[in-house]
């Protein structure tokens, strides 16, 4: 390990962090030294631990283990409440704003100026000016709602919120995402007049020539680690993905068949686009292939999965399968024998499956219609039916009468996966089904989803692990805002170049400096 | 953008509310075989005033994104009680009225401790308070009876320089007392983040409970104001159930009307004053037109089922299926 | 950032016979036997088959339309036009048996008929155009009342119930076996079937768990809550059928002592009121504590007021007990 290349006593220091989440490690051991008058770029992959380790910081969760000192004081934040007090503010990518009031009173919300007992609306009018003029929005205006404004003000506003707390250590946790060039740059401008003012800014972006840009310091974690701390420009781009990868590598997924060229694609899209989150998607699936999505958590492979499933309105373009042009309205008609299709959603516990209904109730839903008769549904087809899948996919359940809740989160993603199976779909859509499951049910998956294609079905493959994408998919499509910006296909699937295109390093990201920069 | 846009877009439910008033009032007296005369307004005025205050109520709770149920029963218990105590000398009469208030706000804050530190829904938990509310309400005045100071109640209800009705000026001093305060508190405006983002409100550190608990109290006070109204219009106290009903119906179309948002975090009382006054107007229109007055109830439900099925049109911009299910 | 695992928990958190009773439902009948035998002391006949048979009969009506509202409440929605439903049904059957022999004979299905119209306007405003339930239904029943009474004059109705309805509420096929009740019981094992054994009842259940998962497993669950929505203004509106053929006219506010009872009886039977959780089993238990109440307070010759209020206290305390949403963070 590298040590911190600071010679001055850090303001604010983690030492030691751990935290569990159940059986899942976000942190271990973790420590980071922060310094007044610095940025300081927090990098690492999905998963790293770089959100739990701001959540600790600024009080939304406590720590299981280890010690953080402010100003030479030991601390501990019971609140986020508490972390502000102390100065330590954070600005969350899931926006804190409340849409019905102004953008006046959300600067002030959480202590509005006051006069004789009622809130002095002069008072935060300038309050909120002036904060929106240090955050460079003064072209918001304070009186508007927030919710009539675009996302990217929004997140300007939320940038002024912060600001009029007065904080002496700021985070930003992925606060460009959102933003336009051209906030970019004025955002940048104001971070760097907050740091000759004397402020600790911890910032976490994916963007990597925002760090080079922007960073003092860098702090690479991994697996939960801290991996490496560096000054900004003493790493190369390659060296500091490596660094973030790691070198530690197992092999857990089945092989890969060859190529599949000249069979007939089951699934198809020309140029599908929805509002301004998906932009001419052209997208081939054959029979027998798992494709993989790629790129930073949100840039629109979550909506591509539910376009293709119906769930959309205002879709433009075309979706073909089986080479005729189909208009998918909702999930039943998806899912119908004719199309075939099947969605693993994203969160099984909102979207997947009805927690406190039983694990035959659940498992039999989606297939209601293949085992019952005019509505009346035959309890022992389904019986037939229901076993068969648990043997299959080894599903571990004291029984089909406990509610699906009881179980474990892989046997629970397993259910999820078991109630598609049953309809013998065609087109596989999945929604990143292995977070949160332990290795051994991933592994399962792998198998399983190797063995459907080679039965003939089409598999669409969301991953926000790297690992995953390059043990599983034969093709790799790698989007950036909303848009397919390279497809990688066969031995082209490695990390670096997953990682590389998901940042969008190249042409685009050139063109885009251009821009920012003139 | 100038400033006065940012007004029109904060107070265009409340300017809609009012022109659908003013126009269905210029129609009602125009009409009027008396015309516009001190006297029509001054009835105008009376009547309206009552559902004023019942959908000032409502509003409150409206904006913490819950619903209040009770606030008809509310308005006849404060009305059966102030028919009993409401009465004698100056003093008296004044220990009454702040008896009936003390009620009021007493059963609002049932309903708000119910709600937050009860964890019951606001359906479920408001309609059982109501029940009692309105058993009180029939204990008291099993039989329509009772009086009230008949000084204080036509004070209250004439006119004041022979033109202005007074209970409009009760009306706007309540609206000066209790809701701009409460609209420009730090509670209020937790009530109303509660209501719009009940999440982003909990990350903001805003005082979600009390600004909530506060709004429920007052609905009660608002509610106990338009009971003692009502005493002072009738003389006398009665516990009609189905008049509870339709004033806890009424409350929901004016709030409608009066563009407040059923899903919390948007809207007026003020505008709520003015859809309780366009209701109002909108039901009397029919007598103008010597419509038989059994059209009556058919009619307001008719603007009702309309009033809340106006919002339905925001569902076409929903552009992810998903959001349907909030 | 990983979410929470359950893999500690236990496969179950109860004994199988526990967790097959719901405390709530094993509460009810808890209580049914505590008011019964707190009837037998204050008088003697309160234990005879005679009362029983005739509670069991006042009960029906409410078991009737306490059914339609459970299935609402399943699907995590209230229906409170109810009252006026009721009232409805019961004066469309009454005056379409005053239309000669045809009348007659379609005195009841056109009763049923414009209580599930009703219904399926509240469907569609609920289910199309997302108006939330609450506010729909209360409008809904503001334009029933105003039909009626427009068809009425403000009257009391003067048409009078078919033999058919009087004979459905007050005769017996079976010797002492009052009709109702046995049309309450079919009424039951026909919703007990299509809650545990049909497509349609465990949609129900889901989409009171959560209409996006049900949305997403292919359900068509706007169709699903239009239909709930519909049987429920249908079986209000044959309670009032029932409840016209009892008292052998309909009546204008006959449904209003109806709406609070029948919200009461489906969540004191544990059926949540966000929905998804509940068995009708629970429901009867509901219909017949808040009955034998009813009866004990009227035997008491309590005054309507204080039944109001225990009413109200009752239903809050069983709550609080049992019904509170989680708590949040």
């Amino acid at each position: 390990m590298e040590t911190a290349p600071q010679e001055t006593a850090p303001l604010f220091r983690m030492e030691g962090i751990s935290k569990r989440y159940g059986g899942v490690r976000a942190l271990e051991d973790a420590e980071l030294s922060v310094h007044a008058g610095r940025i300081h770029a927090i990098l690492g992959e999905n998963g790293a631990g770089k959100s739990t380790l701001i959540k600790v910081m600024s009080g939304v969760v406590a720590p299981d283990q280890g010690r953080m000192v402010l100003d030479g004081h030991e601390v501990s934040f019971a609140s986020p409440a508490e972390a502000k007090r102390a100065g330590i503010v954070c600005i969350f990518q899931e926006l804190s704003l409340i849409p019905e009031l102004s953008v006046a009173d959300n600067v002030v919300i959480s202590d509005p100026p006051k006069k004789f007992g009622m809130i002095d609306r002069k008072a935060q009018r300038r309050i909120a000016e002036e904060a929106l003029s240090r955050a460079g929005a003064s072209d918001i205006h304070p009186s508007a709602l927030v919710k009539d404004l675009p996302l990217s003000r929004r997140q300007m506003v939320e940038i002024a919120k912060a600001l009029a707390r007065k904080p002496r250590i700021l985070i930003l946790d992925e606060a460009t995402s959102a933003l336009t060039a051209a906030d970019v740059s004025k955002v940048f401008e104001v971070l760097k007049r907050l740091r000759s003012e004397g402020l600790a800014l911890l910032y976490i972006s994916h963007r990597m020539h925002e760090i080079a840009e922007l960073a003092d310091d860098c702090t690479v974690f991994r697996n939960g680690r801290k991996i490496a701390t560096y000054k900004a420009g003493a790493k190369s781009d390659t060296e500091v993905i490596e660094l973030m990868i790691g070198r530690e590598y197992q092999n857990v997924f089945p092989p890969k068949p060859p190529a599949k060229t000249g069979v007939a694609p089951i699934l198809e899209c020309r140029s599908l686009g929805w509002t301004d989150r998906l932009t001419d998607i052209n997208l081939m699936v054959r029979p027998g292939e798992v494709i993989g999505l790629g790129g930073l958590d949100g840039q629109g492979q979550r909506e591509l999965l539910l376009a293709l499933f119906g769930v959309l309105r205002g879709c433009t373009g075309e979706v073909l399968v089986d080479g005729q042009p189909v208009r998918l309205g909702s999930p039943a008609h998806a899912s119908s024998q004719r199309i075939g299709m099947a969605l693993i959603p994203e969160d099984r516990k909102t979207e997947g499956l009805m927690l406190p209904m039983t694990v035959r109730e659940n498992l039999a839903f989606a297939a209601m219609d293949m085992v019952s008769k005019r509505g009346i549904i035959d309890r022992e087809a389904e019986d037939r039916l229901l076993e068969e899948m648990v043997k299959l996919l080894a599903i571990r359940t004291a029984g089909l009468e406990i509610p699906v809740g009881a179980l474990s989160g892989g046997n629970q993603q397993k259910v999820v996966i078991a109630k598609w199976l049953m309809r013998h779909p065609r087109i596989i859509l999945l929604n990143d089904p292995t977070r949160g499951i332990d290795v051994g049910t991933k592994q399962e998956i792998y198998q399983l989803l190797r063995r459907l294609a080679d039965q003939g079905a089409a598999i669409v493959f969301y991953s926000t692990d790297y690992d995953e994408l390059i043990g599983c998919c034969d093709r790799v499509l790698v989007l950036y805002d909303g848009a397919i910006k390279r497809e990688l296909v066969g031995a082209e699937i490695t990390e670096h170049a997953l990682i590389a295109s998901a940042l969008n390093i190249g042409a685009a990201e050139a063109a885009r400096m251009a821009r920012t920069n003139a | 953008m100038t400033e006065w846009r940012y007004w029109f877009a904060e107070q265009k439910g409340t300017l809609l509310a009012l022109g659908i008033f003013v126009a269905m009032f210029v129609i009602y007296t125009a009409n009027h075989p008396a015309g516009f005369t001190a006297n029509v307004v001054q009835t105008a005025s009376n009547k309206g005033v009552l559902l004023a205050f019942v959908a000032m109520a409502q509003t409150l709770v409206v904006i913490t994104a819950g619903i209040d149920l009770s606030v008809g029963m509310i308005f006849l218990l404060t009305n059966c009680l102030a028919s009993w105590i409401v009465v004698g000398s100056p003093l008296e009469t004044t220990l009454g009225v702040i008896a009936v208030l003390l009620v009021g706000i007493l059963c609002g804050a049932l309903n708000g401790a119910i709600v937050i530190y009860g964890r019951l829904q606001p359906i479920v938990a408001t309609i059982a308070t109501g029940s009692v509310y309105f058993g009180i309400a029939l204990l008291l005045r099993p039989y329509p009876g009772g009086s009230v100071n008949e000084d204080l109640a036509d004070a209250l209800t004439g006119r004041l320089f022979g033109v202005i009705p007074s209970s409009l000026v009760a009306l706007v001093a309540v609206v000066l007392i209790v809701w701009i305060p409460f609209r420009r508190s730090v509670y209020g405006r937790a009530a109303y983040a509660a209501g719009s983002s009940e999440v982003a409100a909990y990350m903001s550190g805003v005082p979600i409970k009390r600004g909530k608990f506060l709004a429920y109290t007052l609905a009660g006070l608002l509610a106990s104001m338009g009971g003692l109204f009502l005493t002072f219009f009738t003389y006398t106290g009665e516990a009609a159930f189905a008049s509870g009903n339709a004033y806890t119906l009424f409350s929901i179309a004016a709030v409608v009307l009066g563009g407040v948002s059923l899903f919390g975090g948007r809207g007026s009382a003020i505008g709520a004053i003015f859809g309780a006054f366009a209701f109002r107007t909108i039901g009397d229109l029919l007598f103008v037109f010597d419509f038989d007055p059994l059209w009556q109830p058919l009619f307001q439900g008719v603007v009702l089922l309309l009033a809340v099925s106006l919002g339905a049109f925001a569902l076409f911009r929903v552009k992810n299926r998903l959001e349907w299910f909030g | 950032m990983s979410d929470t695992t359950t893999a500690g928990d236990a496969p179950s958190r109860m004994p199988k016979f526990l967790r097959k009773v719901d405390p709530a439902v094993a509460t009810s009948f808890a209580c049914i036997i505590a008011l019964l035998v707190f009837g037998s002391l204050y008088s003697t006949s309160f234990l005879s088959p005679e009362y029983l048979l005739q509670q069991l009969k006042v009960a029906s009506f409410l078991g009737v339309i306490a059914t339609g509202m459970m299935l609402v409440i399943l699907l995590g929605q209230i229906d409170l036009s109810i009252p006026w439903t009721v009232a409805t049904g019961a004066m469309m059957a009454s005056a379409a048996a005053a239309f000669g022999p045809a009348g007659v004979v379609l005195a009841i299905p056109f009763g049923i008929l414009c209580g599930m119209a009703i219904g399926l306007v509240n469907g569609v405003g609920v289910a199309y155009l997302r108006i939330p339930s609450m506010i729909i239904t209360l409008a809904t029943n503001a334009v029933a009342q105003g039909l009626m009474v427009v068809y009425t004059g403000g009257f009391s109705p003067q048409d009078s119930a078919s033999e058919a309805m009087r004979w459905l509420a007050t005769g017996s096929l079976i010797p002492a076996v009052p009709n109702a009740v046995i049309v309450w019981a079919i009424i039951g094992a026909a919703t007990v079937f299509i809650l545990t054994r049909t497509t349609f009842g465990r949609s129900v259940y889901a989409i009171g768990n959560r209409e996006r998962a049900a949305y997403l497993s292919g359900v068509d669950t706007r169709r699903i809550v239009m239909i709930a929505f519909a049987v429920s203004g249908g079986l209000s509106a044959f309670g009032g059928v029932l409840l016209a053929g009892y008292a052998s006219k309909a009546a204008q506010s006959m449904g209003d002592p109806y709406l609070l009872p029948a919200i009461a009886a489906v969540v004191l039977g544990g059926t949540s009121i966000l929905g998804g959780r509940g068995s009708y089993l629970g429901t009867v238990a509901g219909v017949i504590l808040i009955t034998l109440l009813q009866s004990i307070l009227s035997v008491m010759q309590m005054p309507e007021a204080g039944r109001q209020i225990i009413y109200g206290v009752v239903i809050v305390a069983m709550l609080l007990l049992y019904g509170r949403a989680p708590a949040s963070r």
